[in-house]
């Protein structure tokens, strides 16, 4: 049972008090925009084995949405960030190029 | 006001620790900026301050809990809750807040005895023994959300939502029978 | 035969005699044996038949390893099958029986398997039973069924306690034996949070038995020392009768305590799982002796070398007058000593290795024991005890050399780490070659969420197999005799035959012999894996303990290929099983699962209301009265609505308030009608979609001041919603001052249904509630029988009807007061059922019964609720989407069956062909149908092709049974089209 730090209240919660929510940092296409656009919006997730962006809302705590980088293979936790951003943190990026040289980046 | 009855209407079971279910309490949710100026202002005429993270502030026999970064608990008398809600929300109403009486939709339990952190300890997936006096921690009871403080030495308060307040205490009398003593 | 020995015993308290009785015959033991120990003390070697061919076993092991002495502990409810007999502390009055048998322990008609056990080869089921394809169900499921399985099943609820907890540590030391007090000890003085579980009553592992000398004392004193001194740390917390079960992601750690067996009755909990969260899991697990694989290793009497010295030293029991011993290593030689000391013979050491020089081998022989080298047994001699061994070359086929009588056999094949902690989250082992084992790898551990180590291995966990170099690794000082190295052995002899082979076991409590796995690699399961599925090998109840690496290795030797290269299978937790309850723990009866209750739900209880769960509410389905049926009640229950007035309790309704400058703006983009130029005081109508353009929810909205809306939802549908208002607020347009709470609760609220609707709320008073001041669709706050409400003009029935808010506190006097003014004016409550009915009868659509994750509104001739003037709201770029925009799709209408019955609910409509499937195509499906009380007749809606432009035609419904029911299309609204009866 996975563990992470809430970035609002600070608590590490265990995942019994959290919701996942899927990949994060997805940009929402509304009317106008092309079948391509909405399709990859609507479907498209990048699923990979290593470093991944996702959301968990501390459900059962202070009941606010975070954004956490996290290896789905090691499971290993880089670190966790408000979800008002649209992009991760450079700090946390660099933290993860340092821990996994090979990654080819968030976008 | 007549006729209001809390959830349990006072159920008490007395194990190796005693559970309570506390009575009709008052309760204002304020969801505010905890950094307005005016939000300090508002509840200066009551002696509370701001609580900083996590932390529970009491004056006067109130107490104002940190619920989340945006939200606060102001756990007061039931009869005065709606008139503290309101002239609140008068002290608010320049600044984008809300302020709600919500005193109806929990219940309020108190575990209390020098065991009454292993009552909790069955339930709740936290820390009891770095758990400082008067931080609010919420959390999940077995299979539902509550927010509880040490509001004492040996004492833990708690507040579920009212529709599983029986649930709330069907756990914690089962959690403090006797013989189930954990140390 | 076995016996107990008159002196003796470190664990025993012969002070304290224990009655207990097995298969119902009284026998006797003493505090602090083993159900095991006490059984052998009493002479009793035969304790259980195997699960395949039924024969007869006795203990193997002393330990949680013990694979063929599964019992039936207690009688009744509190009866449990499959308890093994070496972790079961013995209490006064405890009862069990042997298992796997029929009619009797020792006469088994279930033995015939045996005899023609070639019959049952490795994948005998998948090869045997896959044709005629119906036997399988009617002929060979039942009988494999009644043949299978080990105990009986209890058929009582269980009258025990169990109970979780959470912890938390900086250390947890998983193991109290040397290596685990050392660790715990070392973390414990550096100020570390530790808690130490053993899984034993006692603390100290095999050291105390194994003996040696640790800085200076004998290994009991040592141990004493260390538990003296950790139990005054404060930061220590120590558990015996714990075994920590299984190691996951992040530190989680469950640890499994049995806090009562021993103590059955006694008012504690009887198990209770922790549930951990450590900085470190130090595992100190030790290490599991080994068998050899040797035709008739199974006889009652062949124990691991380990074991026997374990219950002559422990619990002062003999196993045996004469014992052998057969071994590939120098360890087994204690045993030698043990039983020497206890008084008994060793008429001869069996040992494989080609040299013996050892100091402990040395020591045997000075004893006067004849130690044979190069050596193996070819068979044992007994069926349901040994009577003695054939003795043969190992480097040979098994031809005997000399037979030897004797009552018991020592065996020792080395000793594998019990790696199982470390590997669970994906710690890595290594192969030992010197040691002939796998031992965890401490460069790859598994991780905690920050990367680094969750687990380091002590002691013979860690492959630091004799106490010097145990000693060593924990910075302690060590006097031990040194051992030789062991040969690695898997087989005896090594050149054994099929029929030595075919009585070889490898999985005594699945009866895998050597025979089965070397079969399986022929048949061309190379993969560890594979063969464990096909062989069954390692997957009884004891997970391989004994059996996972003799066995890989003779696949290994099978496939000609190195032990690491073929590998393990897969260490899953728990370590050993642990009880139904402990995992269910307080999740039973009344609080299984949180029953959600309304502040009226006593009054509905007294009623004797029929429940319908609704998400997890509880709410009244209808009030059936004496000697009415539930459909009787529902169709009262809507005729008085109709023509009186009907009172549901409604208090499960979603009320979700939202707030802020831009909470318009908000609701706007939420809803796919117009929220933001609603009037001050009005209601609407709106529904929700997600952002794939489905409905998801719906109510009425209503306006409370210039910037705040109240929003109800579904019942059961408040947490969603108000975590998907949420979600958007905080994720996407975290720019808006928009504030929400969830009210739900705050508000008990009631329907008050029917055209004397009106005449109810003028008889509480308090409030205007005429046409002119409170308008359909609109709201009004104030004072009704004295009470604080709001009171919403809204009407899910075409009725008039209020809907009307209290403080929840207050709900159950004002539902109360209703009750009462309503009386003379024929008042009635009712329950869901008849609101669905009354909702069907006016076309109003249902979350959940119209809509099912698939529909968009436009389906159900709900463009009406949707805004044409916004540029965007969730799931309108969806809606734009090809598919949705298709002219044949499936949209609602009102169905009615020619002769006025009742259309089965779920049944489809047929259309002319067949799909690529060679069923017949579908044009049309029943979402809700219903008996109207008021039309006196089946009333139905649902999604057809077209629907709406197909009015009067009429449809073809299979039903059951070959009948066909006729159904004709027509409007959804079956009362009061024009809506005057609300509006009045």
């Amino acid at each position: 049972m996975l563990t992470f730090t809430c970035p609002y209240c600070g608590v590490v919660a265990e995942e019994s008090e959290l919701t996942g929510g899927g990949e994060a940092h997805l940009k929402r296409f509304g009317p106008g925009s092309s079948d391509a656009e909405f399709e990859a919006y609507l479907f498209t997730r990048k699923n990979p084995k290593g470093v991944h962006f996702e959301r968990w809302r501390h459900a059962y705590g202070c009941g606010k949405w975070f954004l956490a980088a996290r290896d789905t293979n090691t499971l290993e936790v880089f670190g966790t960030y408000p979800a008002q951003t649209t992009e991760p943190p450079a700090d946390l990026i660099a933290a993860i190029k340092n821990k996994r040289p090979g990654w080819e980046g968030w976008k | 006001m007549s006729e209001a009855m809390s959830a349990l209407k006072g159920e008490t079971h007395v194990g190796f620790a005693t559970v309570a279910e506390a009575g009709l309490t008052g309760m204002v949710t304020i969801r505010a900026d905890l950094s307005d100026p005016a939000l300090a202002a508002a509840l200066a005429p009551l002696g509370l301050t701001v609580p900083a993270l996590r932390q529970v502030t009491a004056a006067g026999g109130r107490s104002l809990g940190w619920m989340s970064p945006d939200e606060l608990l102001l756990v007061c008398g039931y009869d005065e809750a709606p008139a503290l809600a309101a002239t609140l929300a008068t002290a608010l109403a320049d600044s984008h807040a809300l302020v709600v009486n919500v005193s109806d939709m929990r219940a309020r339990f108190t575990v209390s005895g020098a065991k009454a952190r292993e009552v909790m300890m069955k339930l709740c997936p936290l820390d009891f023994a770095t758990l400082p006096e008067m931080e609010m921690r919420r959390t999940r009871a077995a299979q539902v959300a509550v927010a509880l403080w040490r509001s004492g030495a040996d004492e833990v308060s708690l507040v579920c939502f009212r529709s599983v307040a029986t649930y709330v205490m069907g756990l914690l009398e089962v959690s403090s029978r006797r013989g189930g003593e954990i140390f | 035969m076995s016996t107990r020995l008159a002196k003796g015993g470190r664990l025993l308290d012969r002070s304290k005699p224990l009655n207990f009785t097995f298969n119902g015959t009284p026998l006797r033991g003493f505090q602090g044996d083993t159900l095991a120990s006490a059984l052998l003390g009493s002479g009793r070697t035969l304790l259980g038949r195997s699960f395949k061919y039924h024969r007869p076993r006795g203990l193997v092991a002393s330990g949680v390893e013990e694979p063929n002495v599964l019992v039936n502990l207690g009688r009744n409810a509190r009866l449990e099958p499959d308890q093994r007999a070496t972790t079961t502390e013995l209490f006064e009055g405890a009862e069990a029986s042997s298992q796997n048998h029929w009619p009797s322990l020792d006469f088994d008609i279930g033995e015939i398997n045996d005899k023609i056990g070639k019959l049952f080869p490795a994948g005998f089921y998948y090869k045997t039973f896959m044709a005629p394809k119906w036997a399988w169900k009617h002929l060979f499921e039942p009988v494999i069924r009644q043949a299978a399985g080990l105990g009986a099943a209890p058929k009582e609820a269980d009258p025990d306690r169990y109970e979780q907890t959470y912890a938390f540590c900086d250390v947890l030391v998983a193991g109290g034996g040397v290596a685990g007090l050392a660790a715990a000890l070392a973390e414990a003085k550096a100020g570390k949070r530790v808690m130490v579980m053993e899984q034993t009553a006692f603390w100290g592992g095999r050291a105390p038995v194994d003996g040696g000398i640790i800085d200076g004392l004998a290994p009991d004193e040592w141990v004493r020392n260390a538990i003296e001194t950790l139990e005054k740390m404060e930061n220590v917390q120590l558990f015996t009768r714990t075994m920590v079960s299984g190691l996951y992601n992040h530190g989680y750690v469950i640890g499994y305590q049995r806090v009562a067996d021993h103590t059955p009755g006694d008012g504690r909990p009887r198990h209770r799982l922790w549930r951990i969260r450590a900085g470190l899991v130090i595992t100190a697990t030790g290490a599991l002796e080994r068998p050899l694989a040797f035709a008739g290793n199974d006889v009652p009497g062949v124990m691991l070398a380990s074991a026997v010295r374990d219950y002559v030293v422990n619990w002062a029991v003999s196993p045996g007058d004469r014992v052998v011993i057969v071994t590939n290593n120098d360890d087994a030689y204690r045993t030698a000593l043990a039983v020497l000391d206890a008084g008994l013979s060793v008429p001869v050491v069996i040992d494989a290795r080609d040299s013996v020089t050892g100091a402990l081998p040395m020591a045997v022989k000075a004893r006067g024991v004849r130690v044979l080298e190069g050596r193996g047994i070819a068979k044992v001699l007994g069926r349901k005890a040994v009577t003695g061994v054939e003795i043969c070359a190992q480097a040979g086929e098994g031809g005997v050399i000399e037979t030897v009588a004797c009552d018991c056999v020592a065996m020792s094949g080395g000793w594998s780490p019990v790696v199982h902690l470390f590997s669970h989250v994906g710690g890595k082992l290594i192969w030992d070659e010197a040691g002939a084992m796998f031992r965890p790898d401490a460069t790859r551990p598994p991780i905690k969420a920050d990367g680094t180590a969750l687990a380091r291995a002590v002691g013979a966990a860690n492959g630091a197999l004799t106490l010097d170099a145990l000693c060593a690794e924990a910075g302690l000082a060590a006097q031990v005799e040194p051992e030789a190295p062991l040969a690695p052995v898997w087989v005896m002899p090594a050149g054994a035959k099929e029929a030595l082979k075919f009585k070889a076991f490898l999985d005594y409590q699945n009866d895998v012999k050597v025979s089965d796995v070397q079969l399986a690699a022929r048949e061309g399961y190379t993969s560890v894996e594979h063969t464990k599925r096909y062989t069954t090998l390692g997957m009884a109840s004891d997970q391989g303990k004994l059996s996972n690496i003799n066995g890989l290795a003779i696949l290994s030797d099978a496939l000609g290929q190195a032990i690491p290269q073929t590998g393990t299978t897969t260490f899953r937790p728990p370590y050993t099983p642990i009880s139904f309850g402990a995992v269910a723990a307080e999740a039973k009866g009344e609080i299984f699962q949180p029953l959600r209750r309304t502040p009226m739900h006593g009054w509905h209880e007294a009623k004797g209301a029929h429940w319908e769960p609704v998400g997890l509410w509880r709410r009244p389905y209808c009030y059936p009265r004496a000697g009415e049926s539930h459909r009787d009640a529902v169709n009262r229950e809507i005729t008085n609505t109709r023509t009186n007035v009907g009172l549901l309790d409604a208090s499960t309704l979603g009320k979700i308030v939202v707030k802020g400058p831009d909470a318009g703006r908000f609701l706007d983009m939420l809803y796919t009608g117009m929220m933001s130029t609603l009037p001050v005081g009005k209601c609407r109508y709106g529904i929700m979609c997600n952002e794939n353009g489905f409905l998801m929810d719906d109510g009425v909205v209503v306006r409370l001041s210039e910037d705040s809306w109240l929003c109800h939802t579904t019942s059961g549908g408040a947490e969603h919603i108000h975590a998907w208002m949420e979600d958007w607020l905080q994720c996407e347009w975290w720019d808006w001052k928009v504030y929400t709470a969830n009210l739900t609760e705050q508000y008990a609220q009631v329907a008050v249904v029917g055209p004397k609707a009106r005449m109810v709320l003028e008889k509480l008073g308090g409030m205007d509630v005429s046409k002119e001041a409170l308008p359909f669709m609109s709201l009004a706050e104030g004072t009704l029988g004295g009470f604080p409400a709001r009171v919403f003009r809204i009407s899910f029935s075409g009725e008039l009807s209020y809907e009307i808010a209290v403080p929840a506190n207050m709900g159950l006097a004002f539902w109360e007061a209703l009750n009462a003014a309503g009386a003379e004016f024929g008042a009635m409550p009712y329950g869901t059922e008849a609101l669905h009915v009354m909702r069907a009868e006016k076309g109003f659509i249902m979350i959940g019964d119209e809509t099912d994750g698939t529909v968009i509104p436009q389906d159900l001739n709900l463009g009406w609720a949707i805004s044409k003037k916004k540029d965007d709201y969730l799931g309108k770029r969806a809606q734009a989407r090809v598919e949705m925009a298709r002219p044949d799709r499936w949209r609602l209408v009102g169905l009615e069956t020619i002769d006025g019955t009742v259309l089965p609910d779920g049944v489809y409509a047929v259309a002319e062909g067949h799909n690529a499937n060679g069923q017949r195509n579908t044009q049309g499906r029943v979402t809700s149908t219903y008996w109207s009380p008021t039309l006196k007749k089946g009333i139905a809606m649902g999604l057809v092709v077209n629907g709406p432009e197909r009015m009067g035609e009429v449809l073809d419904f299979p039903g059951d049974g070959g009948v066909v029911h006729k159904v004709k299309i027509v409007d959804p609204c079956f009362y009061d089209k024009e809506g005057e009866k609300a509006n009045v």
